[in-house]
């Protein structure tokens, strides 16, 4: 790509054509402030918060989207640039309610971030509040419109990242807001309830609803057994919300910090997950054998779920009949955990940690109750979590490491890569290998399936039985794969779905920020927990042998569907 | 064909027609069959004449006696003694001063000082019929395009005529189309901006109106020009006759092949569909229109990429204002060399223009670019009604600077308005007289663009609440020097800051307001008074309410 030579406030840099004023900017190392702009997204240029004088231009231009030519002078800090970026700023600030101390996101603010970049101490104009009321309809996100600075990016994430577009303005002018169609509660729409939406968000407009005080409450009741399961993909995001870097892995930690809080039992949902490779494994085999519906579609992610019940009701047949491993292990708590140690299923809660605000929602489906009871009391996410621990004083990085309690926390490493897009698929691929081949398998690593690529296939031979899979991850990546199913093309068996872009390390209940970089710092810690534990293989794992001998049978077993299965129904498209 | 003894046009324009003039042409028909002059008369339905206050306007022809205020009632009369007995019925006719009487068209100053290229056809032919545009040389021009020049000799035609967008940005309309030319693609296209939505502004309306074929053949020229075969023409759903006309034309044109395949026998095929707005002022900004045309929510694009780039369906497009392309096939017919006779060096041509507020003659007209504002207004225009004094004309529409009594002579071109920090813009042109309140004035202006705002980009969509609101503030004796300073720093922001131009220009209003009539404002703010006893909130004598206010 041929380059030009640009001056940003006397610094020369050559930069690709095409560039645009803040990429060269950021070579030159001149700091531009930004609000619109995200790493993930398309330019918007709708804030312009980011506006720059460019010689010879009558107006100024927002560097975030200008392009770039050469022999272009740019100043990016002149009187007539500070005014026009403190009056925007201000006129945002003056529609934003001042209850910061208050609101989820205090301290992880972009907004606030600006204000005190710019320097803001006052705020030339009289407060006018948006009285658009907050939508607590769902059971995972909470909005706020006035809140809300307009800025778009959930819009973009939710139509084009997600391929769902819940989320649009509506109505004009300083009206403008961003809602659902018509204005509708979220609970009423097509939202997969994923919350991507808050990973885009700079401010506290959209946030997950917090359930902490519930937790908190049956830590308290000495009448309660409350024991935790902890997602696959919590181990490798929590240690940012206490400050550590992406990727950095805190499984030890995470255990002993839990039983700080006061869990009698701090169990793993990477054993269920374990289980699910188990039952999904031998679902997949069956269908094999006896045609189908085929290609079977992954059912681990409950904002996939509600995605395709509302956009293929067609293709449900298609989605494996599995709960997802939290559900699995809800059920499982309440009855074979119940029984083997004597606990009344009644006194047990079951709280679960998940990188996923739809997951939520799926505790909340009325089918999950096999137990006989709701299987997974209270959901947090991880960033709830973190709110948790520091709430209680604990200082994550002084613990030492502890291990899970048994037996419903012994796990593979076949169940920690399910934190990662493609890592369903590839624990599967490990056990069903060698339930069909009976043979070892010695190459473990189904590097196809891994990355951050949106669609990966390939076509993995189970010697001589030619298995064609595909991963997807993020809404617009399995809308596409779905279509194409939907057409009839690809002739696929085997296609496990996630919701979110990088799968749960990149779920939308993960620590702020999250964006692909951090999605990819964060996939790398997960593989390096599956290379650092002992057992790979989920049908390898001890206590999911036991567990079958002693209590399930065999995977698709009567007890199996029972409990670990569950069904489906198509929602509205609209 | 048909020959008759006299022709009577009857304005068919929409200011006519809703002061009735359809009544008025069905009573004609009706009193002609009556007399027995229905063989040897003939009454046509034209566009706009330009002279709306003085509507229904009714002219004679061959003598082109012009009748004004025209009401059914007056119909029996004006066949009886005009058409039955030859003599002109006196009391109908245009009067410029009470006691004189102006006998035909080309004796009224209104007409004297205008130069009608866009609007050759209006008032003149009968906008539902193609034969009439043909017999007025309709259609010339695309023949001639078609057959005796390459595209690129249209380009440079277009490009030596120094023609400037007429929708208000100014830039030069063959560069545009070079532009668009030079894109590689398959698929181009050409459309028609008719979303005008400046208050105060209906020049496209009446063209359209009044000669919808000449904005087709512009375009079928630019299509051909620029190797497009598809056009739109964006108009406002109010714009209901020039809808119906549109469509009308299209079929005509579609039906003797100045539209389809073959064109003129040649291989150029083009075709144009109208698509109708739902009158959001921001549509009328290129970029939001394509939004609106694709179906989306009517709001900006970001620039680069241009529209000659990246613009319809993400194809190469030009897209040119109703007058721009009306003034094409004129310069394709008799050369750049020609068109440049007429205006100044840097904006050839003709601008046409509608008059409204407090002036005496309202309605359309067209003249020479660098035509001084002073004989607009004083010339063309008659004057200010009642003797009153000027105190300011706006220029360009709502988003166009208010310019004072000082500035009566500067020659109306995009590049002397815009020294005077205002803009030629849409050709709205709204004078007030001395009764007005400056400030009240400019707190309309902030209502509108408050209302307007699409609510895409923050110093716009905030911004123009904040004018308002401190302008309200004004009006009502509640602002300080403080708000006048945020006032000046938001409008500053704006200006420079702002997404599209409808947020950039926004301010223009408030800008040259306060630039020109600065101690207007401060007679609000200072002394809490309303000189012109406009603002209501300040009718109660200044001390009172400096003193109540502690201000």
């Amino acid at each position: 790509m041929p380059e030009v030579k640009v001056t940003i406030d006397g610094i020369e840099v050559t930069v690709p054509s095409g560039s645009t004023i803040l990429q060269a900017a950021e070579r030159a190392g001149v700091r531009i402030p930004t609000l619109c702009h995200h790493p993930d997204q398309e330019v918007k240029g709708v804030c312009r918060v980011c506006v720059v004088e460019v010689e010879k231009s009558r107006t100024l231009q927002a560097a975030c989207a200008f392009p770039v030519a050469d022999g272009m002078v740019v100043r990016t800090n002149t009187p007539a640039v500070r005014e026009a970026r403190r009056v925007i700023v201000e006129l945002m600030l003056s529609r934003h309610p001042e209850n910061c101390l208050e609101c989820a996101r205090n301290m992880k603010c972009e907004l606030q971030a600006l204000a005190e970049e710019l320097g803001v101490r006052q705020v030339r104009f009289e407060r006018k509040l948006k009285d658009h009321p907050r939508d607590t309809s769902t059971p995972s996100l909470i909005r706020d419109p006035s809140k809300c600075v307009v800025c778009r990016r959930c819009v973009y994430t939710c139509e084009k990242v997600q391929g769902v577009a819940a989320l649009w303005p509506a109505y004009r002018g300083h009206e403008t807001v961003v809602v659902p169609a018509y204005d509708s509660d979220m609970i009423d729409v097509v939202c997969a309830l994923c919350g991507q939406c808050i990973h885009a968000c700079p401010t506290g407009a959209i946030t997950e609803k917090d359930d902490t005080e519930q937790v908190w409450e049956a830590l308290g009741d000495p009448s309660k057994h409350v024991v935790v399961q902890t997602a696959p993909a919590i181990r490798a995001t929590l240690g940012e919300e206490a400050g550590l870097p992406p990727g950095t892995l805190v499984t030890g930690k995470m255990v002993a910090a839990l039983r700080r809080l006061g869990f009698d039992r701090v169990f793993d949902t990477d054993f269920t997950a374990d289980l699910t490779i188990m039952e999904e494994g031998s679902e997949l085999i069956h269908r094999l054998e006896t045609g189908g519906p085929l290609p079977l579609l992954t059912s681990c992610s409950p904002g996939w779920v509600k995605f395709i019940e509302h956009f293929f009701p067609e293709l449900l047949p298609n989605v494996s009949t599995c709960k997802s491993p939290q559900q699995m292990f809800g059920a499982l708590a309440k009855t074979y955990y119940a029984e083997k140690f004597g606990l009344d299923p009644a006194d047990i809660f079951v709280v679960s940690v998940m990188p996923c605000t739809a997951k939520k929602f799926e505790a909340a489906r009325p089918e999950m109750n096999s137990s006989g009871y709701r299987d997974v009391d209270v959901v947090l996410t991880s960033r709830e979590l973190g709110r948790m621990f520091r709430q209680a004083g604990i200082d994550f990085e002084k613990l030492e490491e502890e291990e899970f309690d048994d037996p419903l926390g012994v796990s593979t490493g076949a169940g920690a890569i399910f934190g990662a897009t493609g890592g369903v698929m590839e624990a599967a691929l490990r056990t069903a290998y060698e339930l069909v081949t009976k043979k070892e398998l010695k190459e473990l690593d189904f590097v196809a399936v891994r990355g951050m690529a949106g669609i990966k296939e390939a076509t993995v031979d189970l010697d001589g039985v030619k298995l064609n899979v595909a991963v997807a991850h993020g809404l617009a990546n399995a809308r596409t794969l779905m279509e194409k199913v939907a057409r009839g093309e690809g002739d696929y068996h085997f296609i496990e779905i996630m919701a979110c872009p990088g799968g749960c390390i990149g779920g939308g209940g993960q620590p702020i920020r999250t964006t692909n970089e951090v999605r990819e710092r964060r996939i790398d810690a997960i593989y390096r927990e599956d290379r650092r534990l002992p057992i790979r293989k989920s049908h390898e794992n001890p206590a999911i042998k036991k567990l079958y001998e002693e209590y399930l049978g065999e995977p698709l077993g009567e007890k199996s569907h029972e409990l670990l299965h569950t069904h489906y129904a198509p929602r509205k498209r609209v | 064909m048909r020959f008759y003894r006299a022709h009577v046009l009857v304005c068919a324009g929409t200011n006519c027609s809703l002061k009735g003039s359809q009544a008025v042409r069905q009573r004609l028909l009706n009193e002609l069959e009556e007399v027995g002059l229905a063989d040897e008369v003939k009454v046509v339905e034209t566009g706009c004449f330009g002279l709306c206050e003085q509507g229904p306007t009714v002219v004679v022809y061959p003598e082109g006696v012009l009748y004004c205020r025209v009401t059914p009632d007056d119909v029996p009369e004006l066949v009886r003694e005009h058409l039955l007995k030859g003599r002109r019925l006196e009391r109908l006719l245009y009067r410029e001063e009470a006691e004189k009487a102006v006998q035909t068209v080309p004796q009224v100053d209104f007409f004297r000082g205008q130069q009608r290229i866009v609007l050759r056809n209006c008032g003149v032919i009968d906008p539902e019929s193609i034969e009439e545009y043909i017999a007025h040389g309709g259609y010339e021009a695309l023949g001639k395009a078609l057959t005796e020049m390459k595209p690129a000799e249209v380009v440079a035609e277009l490009k030596a005529s120094g023609l400037r967008g007429r929708g208000g940005a100014g830039f030069p309309t063959g560069l545009k189309w070079e532009f668009a030319a030079k894109t590689e693609g398959d698929v181009k296209y050409i459309v028609c901006n008719a979303d005008e939505g400046e208050p105060g502004t209906f020049k496209d309306r009446l063209i359209l109106e009044g000669d919808p074929h000449a904005v087709l053949e512009g375009m079928a020229i630019a299509g051909y020009a620029v190797g497009a075969r598809k056009g739109y023409i964006y108009i406002r759903g109010e714009y209901a006759l020039s809808i119906e006309r549109l469509e009308e034309a299209i079929k005509q044109a579609r039906k003797m092949n100045f539209l389809g395949d073959g064109i003129f026998g040649t291989g150029f095929a083009f075709d144009v569909e109208v698509r109708v707005g739902a009158g959001a002022y921001v549509c009328g900004e290129e970029t939001a229109l394509f939004e609106s045309l694709e179906g989306r929510r009517g709001e900006p694009r970001l620039k680069p990429p241009y529209p000659t780039e990246r613009g319809l369906f993400g194809k190469p497009t030009v897209i040119n204002n109703v007058e721009t392309l009306a003034n094409v096939a004129p310069i394709i017919l008799n050369g750049a060399k020609w068109y440049r006779g007429f205006g100044t060096e840097g904006s050839p041509g003709t601008k046409v223009f509608t008059l409204t507020g407090d002036i005496v003659n309202e309605g359309l007209i067209e003249v020479p670019m660098g035509i001084t504002l002073r004989e607009v207004v004083f010339g063309i225009g008659g004057g200010i009604p009642g003797g009153r004094a000027f105190k300011m004309a706006q220029t360009g529409g709502t988003s166009g600077g208010c310019l004072p009594a000082e500035l009566l002579d500067v020659p109306m071109d995009y590049d002397e308005l815009a020294k005077a920090g205002s803009a030629l813009g849409s050709g709205a042109l709204l004078i007030m007289d001395d009764t007005h309140c400056i400030v009240d004035i400019a707190r309309v202006f902030a209502r509108f663009f408050e209302h307007e705002s699409c609510g895409k980009c923050v110093p716009c969509r905030e911004g123009t609440m904040r004018i308002h609101d401190i302008m309200t503030r004004i009006a009502t004796g509640r602002a300080g020097e403080k708000d006048l300073d945020n006032l000046e720093a938001l409008a500053r922001t704006m200006t420079t800051a702002c997404l599209c131009p409808l947020g950039q220009a926004a301010p223009v209003p408030i800008m040259t307001t306060l630039k020109y009539f600065r101690e207007e404002y401060d007679a609000h703010i200072k002394e809490k008074r309303c000189p012109t006893g406009t603002c209501r909130a300040l009718a109660a004598p200044a001390a009172t309410l400096a003193a109540g206010k502690g201000a």
